[in-house]
C-alpha cells in the first residue's frame, strides 16, 4: 500500500464575523483528521474562530488563459459602484 | 497534603510531556509530528502551572523548576502508566488516549473544587484535555479498525498498556481530608465513566479490553519501574551540571 | 490544487516573452499561469530544498529537547521545533500547487538525491547551541526569507510571509539564550562563546557560495524568485549580527573582522568553501546520521500511514453500502 494522504484546502476565518481565508493545504487520510491537522498547522497560534476543509480535488479554479474574456466585462460597468452617483452637497451617505 | 496532590497532577503532566516530546522530528508524518508536539506543549504547561502551584503551597521556596529539575525520581508522584517508554506510534497514541480519558473526567471534577486555584486551573487544563482526548481518540480508531498489522499492534498495545490504569483512580487515606472539604473528587466514582468512555472507543476499534489483573503500582509513593530514573537522568543533566545557575 | 497547464518540452519564445514582460511588471505568478518549464524546475528545487532543511532542521534542535534546563526553556524549544515542521509543511504546500507532490519530493530526499541547507549536517553538542542556532542559524534564514516573502511565484511568497512572521520569536529566543549565558558562570560563558565559535562560519556559509560562483543565482535573480544575491544578504547578516555579539560580550572568531566607515560593512575574513564543498556533498560530521533518522522515522511510521488510509477505505465503503 502507498499510505499516500490525499491533499486538503484549509481555509480559517480570523475573527468571528470575518470570512474564511484560503490558510494552506494539509495531507490528511479522512475530513476528520484533515480538520484536526487544519488546527494544529494553521491555528496554532489561536489566528482562527473556524476551519473549513476541503478536497483539493473538489476545487474548480477559473483558467488563467481565459482571464481577461472571465472578468473585463466587470471592469466597464461604473454604475456597479457607489461613486458612479451623486449625492447632494451636505447629505451623509453612509460610507 | 494539597501539595502531594497537586505533584501527582504536575508530575502526570510533566513526564507524559517529557515522553512525547521526544517523538519530535520522529513522527510517522509531518502534520503528526505538530499534533503531537501541540499535546506535549500543552501537557508542559500543564505540568508548570500545577507545580508552580505546588510550590506555593509547600512554601519553601520552591518554584516549578526547582520541583522539576532538582528532585530524585523517589520523590516524584507520577503513575507508572505516563514513564513508560513510547514504544512504536500506536503504544504513544493508546496510552495518550488512556490518559486524556482518565484526565478529561479527573479535570472536569475538579474543576468543582473548593479551592478556587485549583478549580481554576482544572478548567483551563480540561479545555486542552478535551481535544487531546478528541485527537487520539479518533487515531485509535483509525489503527485499531485499519490494517491487519495496525490491528495487531494496537491490541498488542492495550493489553500491555490496559493493566497500569489501575493507578489513574488510585488515592490513599490521607486524601481523605481533601475529599472531606470538597477540595478534590473521589476517584473510585470516575473509575466507572473512565472504563465506559475506554470501552466505547475500544469497540469503535474493534479492539478487546484484557480481562487480566491490574498491575502493582507504586508511582504516587514514589516507587517507581526502572524507566523514570534513566528519563530523569536526561531531563535534568544540564540543570543539575551547574547549581545556582539562571538559563 | 492544480495541474500545470502548459505542455513540457521547449518554450514558445513569444510566451517567454511575455512571461518575462509580467516579472518586469513585478507581477505576481500563480500556479496555472503559464510558465517557463526552467522557471517551474527552478521553484521546485529551491522550494523542496528550502522544505528539506525544515525538516531535516528539526533534528539538531531535537537532540536537546529533553535535557532544555528550564521548564520555559523546554517549551519554547519544543515549539520552535514543531514550527519548523510547520514551515516545511507550509512550503512543500507550495510545491504541490505545481503538481509535484510531497512524498515524491520525501523519497528524493531519504534517496540522498535532494539537497538541503548545510548548517543541519553539524552536531549539537551542547545547551548552548541552542542559542547559536536560534541566533546565528535562524537569523541568516529571516534575512533570506524576508527576501523571498517578494518572490514572483505567489505560493512561494505567501508561504514565507507566514513563516516570517512565525519566526520572528524563533531568532529572539536564540538570542536570549546567548544573552543569559553570556551573563552568568563562567562556565556558562565558555559555552556561549564555544557555540558561536562552531556556528559562525557555518552560518556564513548558509547564503550559498558567491554568485559570481553560484550556478543558479543569475537567473533566480533575472525571475525575481530572488530580489538580492548571496554576498548582498550575507553582508547584511553580518551587518547585523557583529553588534549583536558584542552586546553581550562575546567574540565573533574572525580576526579579519573590520568596519569599512565608508559603507558602514563589517569586512569579514575568507570563507573556508572546501568546507562547505565537503558538508554538501555529504561528508559533513553529521550528514548520515540525519538521513538515517529521517529514514527510520518515515520507515517507522509507514504502517500508522497505511492503516490511516485502509481505515478511510473502509469507512467509505461501509458508508456506501
Amino acid at each position: 500500500m502507498s499510505g499516500q494522504w490525499p491533499l486538503w484546502e484549509v481555509f480559517t476565518q480570523p475573527a468571528d464575523g470575518s470570512p474564511h481565508e484560503h490558510a494552506g493545504s494539509v495531507h490528511a487520510p479522512d475530513a476528520e483528521m484533515a480538520l484536526q491537522n487544519a488546527r494544529d498547522v494553521y491555528t496554532r497560534r489561536g489566528e482562527a474562530v473556524s476551519i473549513w476543509v476541503v478536497p483539493s480535488s473538489a476545487i474548480t479554479a477559473s483558467s488563467p488563459a481565459e482571464a481577461g474574456p472571465f472578468f473585463d466585462p466587470g471592469n466597464d460597468k461604473p454604475y456597479r459602484h457607489p461613486q458612479f452617483y451623486k449625492v447632494p452637497r451636505g447629505v451623509k451617505s453612509e460610507e | 497534603m494539597l501539595f502531594n496532590y497537586l505533584l501527582r497532577l504536575g508530575d502526570d503532566r510533566l513526564v507524559l510531556g517529557h515522553r512525547l516530546s521526544e517523538w519530535c522530528g520522529h513522527g510517522p508524518i509531518l502534520e503528526e509530528d505538530i499534533a503531537a508536539a501541540n499535546i506535549a506543549l500543552d501537557l508542559l504547561g500543564q505540568a508548570s502551572m500545577f507545580l508552580k502551584y505546588a510550590g506555593e503551597v509547600e512554601g519553601k521556596g520552591r518554584d516549578a523548576d526547582a520541583l522539576a529539575y532538582w528532585r530524585d525520581e523517589t520523590q516524584f508522584r507520577n503513575v507508572q502508566l505516563v514513564e513508560l517508554p513510547n514504544g512504536d506510534y500506536g503504544f504513544t497514541i493508546l496510552r495518550q488516549f488512556l490518559v486524556s480519558a482518565w484526565a478529561y473526567h479527573h479535570l472536569g471534577a475538579l474543576a468543582a473544587s473548593a479551592d478556587e486555584t485549583l478549580a481554576g486551573m482544572a478548567a483551563k487544563a480540561l479545555k486542552e484535555t478535551r481535544y487531546h482526548l478528541r485527537h487520539s481518540a479518533e487515531w485509535v480508531v483509525r489503527l485499531g479498525d485499519g490494517t491487519d498489522e495496525s490491528h495487531g499492534r494496537m491490541q498488542r498495545a492495550l493489553d500491555e498498556l490496559w493493566p497500569w490504569t489501575g493507578e489513574l483512580s488510585w488515592q490513599h487515606e490521607v486524601d481523605a481530608a481533601l475529599r472531606s472539604e470538597g477540595i478534590v473528587p473521589d476517584l473510585a466514582a470516575l473509575r466507572g465513566p473512565f472504563e465506559a468512555m475506554a470501552k466505547e472507543q475500544f469497540a469503535r476499534a474493534t479492539l478487546v479490553l484484557p480481562d487480566g489483573p491490574m498491575r502493582m503500582t507504586g508511582g504516587r509513593l514514589g516507587r517507581h519501574t526502572e524507566h523514570l530514573g534513566h528519563m530523569l537522568a536526561e531531563m535534568q543533566i544540564v540543570a543539575r551540571s551547574h547549581p545556582g545557575a539562571q538559563w | 490544487m492544480s495541474e500545470p497547464t502548459q505542455p513540457k518540452g521547449s518554450d514558445d519564445p513569444a510566451q517567454v516573452a511575455a512571461f518575462e514582460a509580467r516579472i518586469a511588471r513585478g507581477e505576481t505568478i500563480e500556479p496555472k499561469d503559464w510558465m517557463p518549464e526552467r522557471y517551474r524546475r527552478q521553484l521546485v528545487r529551491m522550494m523542496s530544498q528550502h522544505a528539506h532543511s525544515e525538516v531535516v532542521g528539526m533534528l539538531p534542535e531535537g537532540n536537546w529537547i529533553t535535557r532544555a534546563p528550564s521548564l520555559r526553556r523546554k517549551i519554547s524549544l519544543l515549539a520552535k521545533v514543531q514550527d519548523e515542521a510547520g514551515h516545511g509543511l507550509y512550503i512543500y504546500c507550495g510545491t504541490e500547487t505545481l503538481g509535484v507532490d510531497r512524498a515524491e519530493l520525501i523519497d528524493q530526499l531519504l534517496a540522498g538525491t535532494a539537497k538541503y541547507s548545510s548548517i543541519f549536517n553539524y552536531p549539537t553538542l551542547t545547551w548552548a547551541d541552542m542559542g547559536a542556532i536560534g541566533w546565528l542559524v535562524d537569523g541568516a534564514a529571516i534575512v533570506n526569507q524576508t527576501m523571498l516573502a517578494h518572490a514572483s511565484f505567489g505560493p512561494y511568497a505567501r508561504a514565507m510571509v507566514r513563516i516570517c512572521k512565525e519566526e520572528n520569536f524563533h531568532k529572539r529566543q536564540g538570542y536570549e539564550i546567548m544573552a543569559t549565558l553570556a551573563a552568568g558562570t563562567p562556565a556558562q560563558k565558555a559555552m556561549a562563546q564555544d557555540a558561536l565559535d562552531r556556528w559562525w562560519w557555518p552560518s556564513l556559509m548558509m547564503f550559498g557560495p558567491s554568485d559570481k560562483e553560484s550556478p543558479n543565482s543569475a537567473e533566480l535573480l533575472r525571475w525575481k524568485i530572488k530580489q538580492k544575491g548571496n554576498d548582498e544578504l550575507r553582508q547584511r547578516f553580518v551587518n547585523l549580527t557583529v553588534p549583536q555579539a558584542a552586546a553581550i560580550g562575546l567574540h565573533i572568531p574572525d580576526p579579519l573582522l573590520t568596519l569599512d566607515k565608508e559603507t558602514g560593512d563589517w569586512e569579514f575574513g575568507p570563507i573556508d568553501w572546501n568546507e562547505f564543498m565537503q558538508v554538501i556533498s555529504g561528508n559533513g560530521p553529521c550528514n548520515r546520521e540525519r538521513l538515517a533518522a529521517r529514514r527510520k522515522a518515515h520507515a517507522d511510521g509507514a504502517w500508522v500511514r497505511d492503516a490511516a488510509v485502509a481505515h478511510a477505505a473502509k469507512d467509505a465503503a461501509r458508508s456506501a453500502a
